[in-house]
């Protein structure tokens, strides 16, 4: 398959978003999903075996693809630094496990994390916008925001207003994401869809959408705090999103479930969807994350496993 | 009449309180000592050896945490749910050779085991635990903590050396993977079926079929297992078992030739237990 690069990088979409009208008419306009469809095809791509070399190259991409993630009220500046010590150097026995995406923290914490790994290549990944309910009004979130792409944050995780959203108020819910995106600067935007309250897959491609029509430049299922958080057919139906958003207008935009992928076997589902519905070129660190924490652990067991040839314990591996 | 057509049974594994299948999917006959079909019993691949160990871990902080008291009570009432199979394990017993009389001795022996076993859960403390006399003004005393996960090969006796490995093992808080005996399998997963019904949580004793060659390297390899007993394994095996086990420092008990109808005595509620010692300050 050949995808076309030299779609204008428009198609439209000025003209969808001039209006809330068009807005809606848009989304609303968009194929529902076939529910039962999208699971068994998530179902079935999940049942693939991945073995040997392969999985040994699996494991390592997905390590390079996790947000390693802490966001907890309990979070100090010096879990924020242990954490960042073990991205920068996962298995400290081991120099050939590749580091991770990105250190995903709170906005206070930028400031701590972007010194700990200042010039080690690993990201610093901020939620804002007063994640995660996302109940502020929009000058507190956009302050939020600022206030960590000031401390170095490269890349911003906001999450919508589900509350407009399932209203139905979409032209509120865009114009924030336009807003934020704007308050981001240079930081990478990834839009939180948190999927587990949008309750259809019909509204996740919907959200889907808007996201990447405001300018998202990832698009992510969850924060972690609402379960279900990410499931398989969520991330299938905004992978073909994605897609669809790219063959329409020319622009790739991201994908990050995140929330609920504790092992290595889970992570390796996720790659398999990726490279079987978006595509191989989604399957890297720039256009594909798994936001995580316990799953670091599991993945470098299952490496060590396949290294040493014998079952590997958590004894031996640091706590998060 | 016609005559009835036997119900052949595939018996399945056990492992974190519930049966699956092996995940290999294999399975393998078990015949009497004449050589007559018994049963299928699953044959166990590494992936189900993980599987056991995940759930055994799992199991394993809330087991040791109970009072000895109320492990010895659940340890207790397998017992009282024993002695309700007396006839299904003599028959089991009789299957692998025995004589009637042989066979209902050797339940009634392990029954019994296993209700002794029960008594020493919350005495083995007061009897491995001390009061260290020091120089200085400390309280200083030493009480045992189970060693963990420990890895099983169960000897061939089929009841009474399953009971005499196992209840040693799991009365002291530690959370067990066992093999069963390879060529008896049979009564080991009747007691799987007993303990799936009485109050021992799911995860604390996980019971393997299959090949003992084929699943002892991996047990003795594994670095979530602490501790290894042996009993089960003939000399070459438990070399090589003994030698992948250094490698993460397990405790093992090597195989021993003591005879099962003797008094045990508690070296083997010994072998997998750690000392604890604790220094109180007094008197400041």
């Amino acid at each position: 398959m050949t995808v076309t690069p030299t779609i204008p990088a428009d198609s439209g979409l000025a003209e969808i978003t001039s209006t809330a009208g068009s807005l809606r008419g848009f989304l609303h306009g968009l194929p529902g999903v076939d529910q039962v469809g999208a699971e068994e095809r998530a179902a079935r791509l999940a049942t693939r075996s991945i073995k040997k070399s392969a999985k040994a190259e699996a494991i390592d991409l997905a390590v390079s693809m996790v947000d390693l993630t802490t966001l907890e009220g309990a979070d100090t500046p010096g879990k924020v630094r242990a954490l960042c010590a073990k991205g920068m150097h996962p298995d400290p026995g081991d120099a050939s496990v590749p580091m991770v995406a990105a250190i995903c923290v709170y906005s206070d914490l930028v400031a701590e994390a972007v010194r700990a790994l200042a010039g080690s290549g690993v990201g610093v990944a901020s939620v804002a916008t007063s994640f995660p309910s996302g109940r502020a009004p929009l000058e507190a979130k956009l302050a939020d925001t600022r206030r960590a792409v000031e401390d170095g944050a490269g890349e911003i995780d906001m999450v919508i207003d589900r509350g407009a959203f399932l209203a139905g108020d979409y032209a509120k819910v865009f114009e924030e994401i336009v807003a934020v995106k704007a308050a981001c600067g240079q930081a990478h935007l990834k839009v939180i869809l948190e999927t587990g309250e949008l309750v259809t897959y019909d509204n996740v491609r919907r959200a889907s959408w808007l996201a990447m029509m405001a300018g998202a430049d990832f698009i992510k299922t969850s924060t972690g705090k609402v379960s279900p958080a990410a499931t398989l057919p969520v991330t299938l139906v905004m992978l073909e999103a994605v897609r669809d958003f790219r063959a329409r207008t020319g622009r790739q935009v991201g994908v990050k479930p995140a929330g609920g992928i504790r092992t290595t076997k889970d992570a390796i589902k996720y790659l398999v969807l990726v490279n079987e519905t978006a595509g191989p070129d989604w399957l890297t660190p720039a256009w594909f994350r798994i936001g995580a924490s316990s799953l670091l652990n599991d993945l470098l067991m299952q490496r060590r496993k396949l290294t040493t040839g014998v079952y590997a314990g958590p004894d031996y591996f640091t706590l998060d | 009449m016609t005559e009835r057509l036997s119900v052949r049974k595939t018996y399945k594994l056990f492992i974190g309180g519930a049966f699956p299948r092996s995940e290999s999917g294999r399975s393998y006959a078990v015949n009497d000592a004449k050589g007559t079909f018994l049963a299928n019993a699953a044959r166990a691949s590494r992936k189900d050896v993980r599987d056991a160990v995940v759930a055994a871990r799992k199991a394993q902080p809330g087991w040791a945490a109970r009072t000895p008291y109320n492990r010895g009570q659940i340890l207790y009432r397998i017992a009282e749910m024993l002695e309700g199979r007396r006839d299904q394990f003599t028959d089991e017993l009789r299957g692998s050779g025995l004589t009637k009389t042989a066979a209902r001795t050797e339940v009634d022996a392990a029954i019994d085991r296993w209700v002794w076993y029960a008594g020493w859960a919350d005495k083995i403390a007061q009897v491995t635990g001390t009061a260290n006399p020091v120089a200085g003004p400390y309280f200083n005393f030493s009480t045992p903590e189970p060693t963990g996960v420990i890895g099983i090969l169960a000897p061939d006796g089929p009841l009474l050396g399953l009971v005499s490995v196992l209840a040693p093992a799991i009365l002291t808080g530690n959370t067990t993977i066992v093999i069963a005996s390879e060529p008896a399998p049979l009564p080991a997963i009747t007691l799987a079926e007993v303990l799936a019904t009485s109050d021992l949580p799911g995860g604390v004793v996980n019971i393997l079929t299959g090949h003992r060659t084929e699943l002892a390297p991996w047990i003795a390899s594994h670095m979530d297992i602490n501790g290894l007993d042996l009993t089960g394994a003939d000399e070459d095996l438990a070399t090589d078992c003994e030698q992948a086990a250094a490698e993460n420092l397990k405790r093992v008990l090597s195989p021993t030739t003591n005879d099962r109808a003797t008094d045990p005595g508690i070296a083997r509620m010994t072998a997998f237990l750690e000392t604890k010692t604790v220094w109180h300050p007094v008197g400041i």
